[in-house]
């Protein structure tokens, strides 16, 4: 199903006349209304005025996260805060969370996005969905909310948790339509097994899954063992939440980019340089509609590829495949941005504990686990048993208090956490992503 | 009467405690009394040695973490209810035990029991106005 006819199935040539269009109006509005930008481009030599073709984006410096860190909480919103209906919040590397704002257009355009999000997955008026993204700060719950709403569907608000009532829920509301994590929704196929229940014989037809990486073997197993379509969402609260790319019930090959409001690239992480349709390479986006927070050549250091063949569902848009990896660091825990420098500034923060530690990232029981193996050394070390193991209830709870995720705290002898010369190994992920 | 005892930290793995024992054994170490505490991912191993000092150092250049921690060690009759007896005197007195061995060997006709107060002295001077004979390290380094 596609929601909006027309721009989603633009011919490349009008598609690509109106992405510079708004490129250009994009470049100049915040040329002269965020102070960064118009340091950021005469730095850089470049005039807004001077976009003339999409090869002229090219010239365009990017924007880092290091940019937005730099300009919290508000610096970098392009319109008076009496313009702005809404804030998100996504998670920070330094404690200092990366902060998104949204006029009503904003709002609009991304329950319209959701829309085309939803119709792609086959949701519309009489479908029921049932909703499992968190709700707050996270852009996840509100934007499929807008979305489903939009086009006619009901919306079941059960947020993320509290696993026992939303089988209640599934079994006795029969919700069609599932969004979720991938993980949670492993994890609730096999709450419903304990629980004696048959996952098939729920009336979903389809489930919209995001918020973190997955295999194309993950889809097989969610398919198989919950009998529905999965589709793959990909979206940043930095662009606008979800409702960047999704992929379509006909084809589930790779995610159409909504090119009319995000215009992407695929550039080499080491230069810089722009890389042909079908190489791998760091995702890049512009913003062409937002209003309150667009962003120019928006690294995303997600690695994947672009390709432009149009799709046997219709739309012409390009599509991304799905993410292999990230240019950077970061780890993705249950849908929780994690950085292992946030974990090494909690650890430096308990007396006596020396720099030194692993993060082992697993998958059991299709639920991310995360384990923190940090070195006993003598300044941390007592003769008794229950010393230690405050210390490691001390350790797990800054951490879930910090960064939101329980970790697993694993207390091992000095030493045994491998010494680098260079960049030191700081992170062992054993999912197969 | 404080006797030394030397704590080790070890993960929980095969190997580990075998690894300890030999470098005290090719240093010439004897290991007097032992306990292990353990938990699912690590374990504590307290000794006492011949040799404390040397034991310390050992382990430590073979890159082992060790604490030093004072304890006490006592004589209790070897015969049914000794222990009980120690303890109840213990009890009485609401001295709380953060934990306890055997020694390996006896100390004449008595077994040699290691404790570990929160409070070393007013424990032991209870323990001896009671009628306890509480070792002095020497002894129990010797036996």
């Amino acid at each position: 199903m596609i929601f909006d006819q027309e721009f989603e199935t633009l011919p490349r040539e009008g598609l690509e006349a109106i992405q510079v269009r708004r490129l250009r109006a994009v470049a100049e509005r915040l040329y002269h209304t965020v102070p960064f930008y118009k340091k950021h481009f005469d730095e850089a030599g470049v005039r807004p005025e001077s976009i003339k073709s999409l090869e002229d984006l090219k010239r365009l410096p990017f924007t880092e996260k290091q940019h937005l860190r730099d300009n919290y909480p508000f610096g970098m919103f392009a319109t008076p805060m009496d313009q702005v209906v809404r804030i998100h919040v996504s998670s920070g590397t330094t404690g200092k969370p990366t902060v998104v704002g949204y006029t009503k257009g904003d709002i609009n355009t991304w329950s319209e996005l959701m829309a085309r999000t939803v119709s792609a997955a086959g949701c519309g008026p009489g479908d029921i969905v049932h909703n499992a993204y968190g709700y707050g700060l996270f852009t996840g719950g509100l934007g499929f909310h807008y979305g489903a709403e939009r086009v006619g569907a009901a919306v079941i608000p059960i947020s993320g948790g509290q696993t026992q009532r939303q089988l209640m829920v599934m079994s006795d509301f029969g919700p069609t339509i599932l969004t979720c994590t991938p993980s949670y929704a492993l994890y609730l196929a096999e709450a419903a097994g304990d629980a004696g229940m048959d996952f098939k014989s729920f009336k979903f037809k389809a489930g919209i899954f995001g918020a973190e990486p997955w295999s194309e073997e993950m889809r097989q197993d969610i398919e198989a063992k919950m009998g529905l379509k999965a589709m793959d969402i990909y979206g940043l609260s930095e662009m606008i939440g979800p409702g960047v790319s999704v992929e379509c019930i006909e084809a589930q090959s790779g995610l159409h980019v909504f090119e009319d409001h995000f215009l992407p690239e695929i550039i080499d992480p080491d230069t810089g340089e722009n890389l042909a349709p079908g190489e791998v390479g760091e995702l890049v986006f512009t913003t062409l509609t937002k209003e309150a927070f667009p962003l120019i050549r928006y690294r995303t250091r997600d690695i994947t590829t672009l390709r432009y063949e149009p799709c046997v569902c219709g739309r012409t848009l390009a599509r991304m495949g799905k993410i292999m990896g990230r240019s950077d660091d970061m780890l993705i825990i249950r849908g929780v941005n994690v950085f292992p420098s946030q974990v090494e500034a909690v650890l430096m923060d308990v007396k006596g504990v020396e720099p030194h530690y692993l993060l082992v990232v697993a998958r059991e029981k299709q639920l991310d686990t995360l384990e923190v193996q940090v070195e006993v050394n003598e300044a941390i070390f007592t003769d008794e048993v229950k010393g230690l193991q405050s210390l490691e209830n001390d350790i797990h709870k800054r951490i879930k208090d910090m960064l939101g995720v329980s970790a697993k705290v694993r207390l091992v002898e000095p030493k045994s956490i491998q010494r680098s010369q260079g960049k030191a190994q700081r992170v062992i992920d054993k999912r197969n992503l | 009467m404080r006797v030394e005892q030397i704590s080790v930290f070890l993960e929980n793995k095969a190997g580990r405690l075998s690894e300890v024992c030999r470098i005290l054994g090719q240093a010439d170490i004897n290991i007097r009394a032992l306990s292990l505490a353990d938990t699912t991912d690590f374990g504590i191993l307290r000794l006492i040695v011949n040799d404390t000092a040397k034991a310390k150092a050992t382990l430590k250049e073979k890159g082992f973490t060790v604490g030093r921690t004072d304890v006490v060690a006592v004589e209790v009759p070897d015969r049914p209810g000794g222990l009980a007896q120690v303890l109840g005197i213990l009890e009485e007195h609401e001295i709380n035990v953060e934990y306890m061995y055997a020694f390996v060997q006896q100390s004449g006709a008595n077994a040699v029991i290691i404790f570990r107060f929160d409070d070393l002295d007013m424990a032991a001077g209870k323990l001896q106005e009671a009628g306890v004979t509480v070792l002095p390290g020497e002894k129990v380094y010797a036996l």
